[in-house]
């Protein structure tokens, strides 16, 4: 018999605090299989975000590094800067790249920073116990909107990867999802591209992944499959939404 | 012919393995592990191929796919 699926290199064997179907353990492991498959283990370095992935440094088998709430993508500026050689990335929920460090990565964007961007969204802060994040749905019931989100008091749920697609800065910007086998391939795809953009010096490259939070939902992880299909993929949809690539070919 | 090895101590019962198996050969156990979980538990009766689906979904990486030599 032949092993032909196992943990990465790059994961620890440690447990992960995560909330059970979170889709925070899908993501952490698709990066570490990019990493390896790529053989830059050696001369990566991770920036993690402030949220639940907060101890991600214990999960991933390579160097990692905390930032301040919102900041990895200066943090991460700064290591690219002074290490061009090495491979940066940043790991962010929505409450720390789309609330807290909203100028952080707009400016990391529109300087056209040679890093590489994960933003997992989940549309909550989960962390604190799920209140409403700037990515919460129109209507979506959470511990500070009760009774639903009223976009006349509490706006409307941003789209930061549309609003970096239009900076002259960045490179590429994907949005994938991790709520099948198909897509989960489909995002690991997505997240190669990206760190493939930086080691080729193409540039600031995101990759959006909506995840799944059962617990901030309150559905069960397999309802939490059908609520990103049904409700997130209307609102944030799928998709290359900038690749200079493409739009140098005229494709996009 | 294939099989999965699932680390008990890992998993978290999510369940998204069992939807996921084309063959329907993933159940969660009676018995609870230690952080107080039913865990995923594998139906060995010879029908995985290995095609590494709950190993696709698993938020644990708590699952390895292994296939057997052809014969």
């Amino acid at each position: 018999m032949k092993k032909i699926f196992s943990r990465p290199e790059s994961l620890t064997a440690k447990r992960n605090i995560y909330c059970s179907g979170c889709g925070h353990g899908i993501v952490h492991r698709l990066i570490a299989e990019v990493i390896d498959e790529l053989g830059i283990r050696e001369k990566t370095i991770g920036v993690a975000p402030v949220g639940c992935a907060v101890f991600a440094y214990d999960y991933w088998n390579f160097d990692v590094t905390e930032a301040a709430h919102g900041r990895p993508p200066a943090v991460a500026t700064g290591i690219k800067r002074v290490l061009p050689d090495r491979v940066v990335f940043t790991y962010q929920g929505d409450g720390d790249l789309a609330a807290i460090g909203t100028a952080e990565t707009v400016h990391a964007a529109n300087r056209g920073e040679n890093i590489t961007i994960i933003f997992v969204n989940n549309g909550v802060y989960g962390m604190t116990g799920g209140q409403m994040a700037p990515t919460t749905l129109i209507a979506q019931k959470t511990t500070t909107t009760p009774l639903g989100r009223d976009p006349k008091i509490a706006g409307y749920p941003i789209k930061i990867s549309e609003a970096l697609g239009q900076l002259e800065g960045s490179v590429y910007i994907e949005r994938v999802t991790v709520n099948s086998p198909k897509n989960t391939i489909k995002a690991k795809r997505a997240i190669k591209k990206a760190f493939q953009n930086q080691i080729q010096n193409k540039g600031f490259s995101l990759v959006e992944v909506l995840s799944m939070c059962p617990i901030a939902w309150g559905v069960n992880p397999v309802e939490a499959l059908k609520w990103i299909e049904q409700k997130m993929i209307p609102v944030f949809p799928l998709g290359v939404i900038k690749d200079k690539d493409l739009t140098a070919k005229g494709n996009l | 012919m294939g099989k999965i090895i699932i680390n008990i101590e890992q998993c978290k019962g999510c369940k998204l393995c069992v939807i996921f198996c084309p063959k329907q050969l993933i159940k969660l156990s009676e018995k609870l592990n230690p952080a107080g979980y039913h865990p995923a538990e594998f139906i060995d009766n010879g029908q995985c191929n290995s095609c590494g689906l709950c190993y696709q979904m698993c938020p644990d990486v708590a699952i390895e796919v292994w296939k057997g030599e052809k014969r």
